[in-house]
């Protein structure tokens, strides 16, 4: 008797967090379609709603007026797409070091991987003067090569997050360093073109960065997936982790290469935006208590 | 965050039987310490002897006992290496007190003062003023830049208090690191507009040593040495916390109070020091893992070596920085990182380090 009203109760309290869920995702989506919305409709020129449908289809439709036209497919367009993408980005590659890491503050821009991208960008802008997509492949070897040194700096018999954490945030120290360095004996005005780089932004939106940034993850989202199994029984500890049969190395690599990639494409298409991949463990938490990583993926 | 091991324990080990090893640690743990003390005072000689015009120690001795107005080189330490020496002491010494005392207080081994929004409110302090309201002087910096980061580590702590457990050391941390980060964005949209600014802004907020007089070593001291005092008071109840809130709260220790004090001595210590030296990061953030490290738990040893380890680190590196790229001089906040980093991975590596 006692049983069955516990299971009951059970039940309903599964299938209630279950429509919670729901809830929250229907509503996450809803307000990304909102803001995908006023990113199109805001903008110095302004451009009635109908105008703006109406361009947007005009691909298809053949009706083309040429300076609206522009500005919604070529300026407004690519911007809110790249915003969602690199959004998105830099939220999975915070929460999936925040939770492998099991530190709610060791996000990509913390432990050091952002910061490699901007030394690297600072570098090629100052010292080599590079310009342009130039840049972003510099920012982009920058992320990856820092993060494959923090990992083997921290390898020792395998890689605990605590020893990670630490080595990130020495490996942070030094680049700081060297970026100040670099600052201090530049010119005035070169140090301000790196700054308008380092601060992120979504100004020069271009359909390219775009592609390479879409094409980066439809392949690294498949491989999340598969590796999101193995995510779950890690926030318990390694050592349980392993007790309950998940092959922790492996998986741990994997998972990190998939986030750093997340990272290092998303700072290279728009600059090494800070907070977004921070705040992703965050809002996790009270959209999906207790429900473990995969929950929290599709964001 | 682990369960706590009998070893991270201390009240409870003096009840066992284990007196005499007890003992013999204290005694190893002091010796260390009247060593690190000397090495402080041998790098504090050197810092007053070396620089663009090396003055032999004989002089310097000379200068500090018989000061003579008319000698250049006595002039030269008195005004200028005197203060600054001192300066990188008193702020060596703040810096890893602030850092192991947030680490404590948040059981989190990323907490120092720039995660916690002191830097960022100190810099934000400090661009202001100098974009709107023309200011220049070093000096005016220092007040700038001691109210933002009380300002700032203010709003976070109230952030952070709201909801029903009050500051837990995630919510502090978290409401620290968004609350930097809202404060960057307005710093880094001032300077991307005011080019004056950004000029002025990329040497305070690299942290540096050099030109720092008497009147602001005389501004910061009070705050400095009041600091020192509450985050030395505070060791015990960071071992309280250290142990877990539920378990220090069985103990009978009211875990806000204890949070509220440390915070407040952190605060003090790394806004006058970030007022004295500008943003140094590094510092904080790792002296108190390498001074855990050769102590083990008990956050009286830990603050007392962060302490003395802080200042032979900053000011060996100021003491670099003078000599390795003459004519000039490149800042300490840059020296500390670029040989400190490397030396603390290293250490990393080699030991096992105690987590929080």
């Amino acid at each position: 008797m006692n049983a069955a009203i516990d299971t009951t109760g059970i039940i309903a309290a599964r299938t209630h967090s279950a429509v919670r869920r729901h809830r929250l995702a229907w509503a996450l989506a809803t307000a990304l379609a909102a803001a995908f919305a006023l990113s199109m409709y805001l903008g110095d020129f302004p451009i009635p709603i109908s105008g703006i449908i109406q361009s947007l289809f005009s691909p298809l439709t053949g009706l083309a007026n040429r300076s609206v036209d522009f500005i919604v497919l070529q300026v407004r367009l690519p911007r809110a797409l790249l915003a969602i993408a690199s959004g998105a980005a830099f939220g999975l590659s915070g929460i999936i070091f925040q939770t492998l890491l099991r530190n709610p503050l060791a996000s990509p821009d913390i432990i050091g991987i952002s910061r490699g991208a901007s030394a690297a960008a600072v570098f090629v802008i100052i010292i080599l003067g590079w310009t342009g997509l130039a840049v972003s492949l510099g920012a982009f070897a920058g992320a990856v090569l820092t993060a494959l040194a923090i990992y083997f700096l921290a390898w020792r018999n395998g890689v605990t997050p605590y020893r990670v954490v630490l080595i990130g945030i020495g490996t942070d120290a030094v680049l700081i360093a060297a970026i100040s360095y670099i600052f201090t004996r530049a010119r005035i005005n070169e140090v301000q073109q790196a700054m308008s780089w380092l601060v992120g932004s979504l100004n020069a939106a271009r359909y390219a960065d775009l592609l390479v940034l879409a094409a980066a993850m439809a392949v690294l989202i498949p491989a999340l997936i598969a590796l999101l199994r193995s995510l779950d029984p890690m926030e318990l500890g390694d050592d349980t982790a392993r007790a309950l049969g998940a092959p922790v190395e492996p998986a741990r690599l994997g998972l990190m290469l998939v986030a750093v990639a997340f990272a290092a494409f998303a700072t290279a298409a728009v600059g090494p935006v800070g907070f977004v991949a921070f705040v992703a463990g965050p809002w996790r938490a009270p959209c999906s208590r207790g429900q473990g990583a995969a929950s929290s993926m599709p964001r | 965050m682990k369960l706590p091991t009998p070893a991270s324990l201390p009240d409870l080990t003096t009840l066992t039987a284990s007196a005499p090893p007890r003992a013999q640690k204290a005694a190893q743990l002091t010796l260390g310490l009247l060593l690190l003390a000397l090495m402080l005072m041998a790098i504090a000689a050197l810092s007053l002897a070396v620089g663009a015009r090396p003055i032999p120690l004989e002089t310097v001795w000379h200068a500090l006992t018989a000061y003579d107005a008319t000698a250049t080189e006595h002039r030269i330490i008195w005004d200028l290496r005197l203060p600054r020496t001192v300066i990188g002491l008193l702020v060596g010494a703040a810096l890893g007190l602030a850092g192991a005392v947030l680490q404590g207080a948040t059981r989190n081994p990323l907490a120092d003062p720039s995660i916690l929004g002191i830097h960022a409110g100190a810099s934000l302090a400090v661009v202001l003023g100098v974009a709107f309201f023309g200011m220049t002087q070093l000096s005016s910096y220092v007040w700038l830049a001691f109210i933002g980061a009380g300002a700032a580590m203010l709003v976070v702590y109230s952030v952070a208090s709201l909801g029903r457990e009050g500051a837990t050391p995630v919510k502090l941390a978290l409401a620290g690191a968004a609350l930097s980060a809202v404060m960057f964005s307005i710093i880094n949209a001032i300077l991307l507009t005011s080019q004056r600014t950004l000029d002025e802004i990329r040497f305070w907020q690299v942290g540096s040593l050099s030109g720092r007089s008497m009147d602001i070593l005389l501004q910061v001291t009070p705050f400095l040495l009041i600091g020192a005092v509450l985050a030395l008071a505070v060791a015990r109840l960071l071992d309280g916390l250290s142990m877990g809130d539920d378990v220090a709260r069985a103990l009978g220790q009211r875990i806000g109070l204890s949070r509220a004090l440390s915070g407040l001595a952190a605060v003090i210590l790394a806004g006058a020091s970030t007022a004295a030296a500008g943003p140094i990061a590094f510092v904080g953030l790792t002296v108190p893992h390498v001074a855990r490290a050769i102590t083990g738990p008990g956050y009286r040893w830990i603050l007392l070596y962060s302490m003395l380890l802080a200042p032979i680190l900053l000011l060996g590196a100021d003491v670099l920085g003078r000599v390795i790229s003459p004519p000039g001089e490149v800042q300490v906040g840059i020296v500390t990182a670029l040989i400190g980093a490397p030396f603390f991975i290293a250490l990393v590596r080699r030991k096992k380090l105690a987590a929080l």
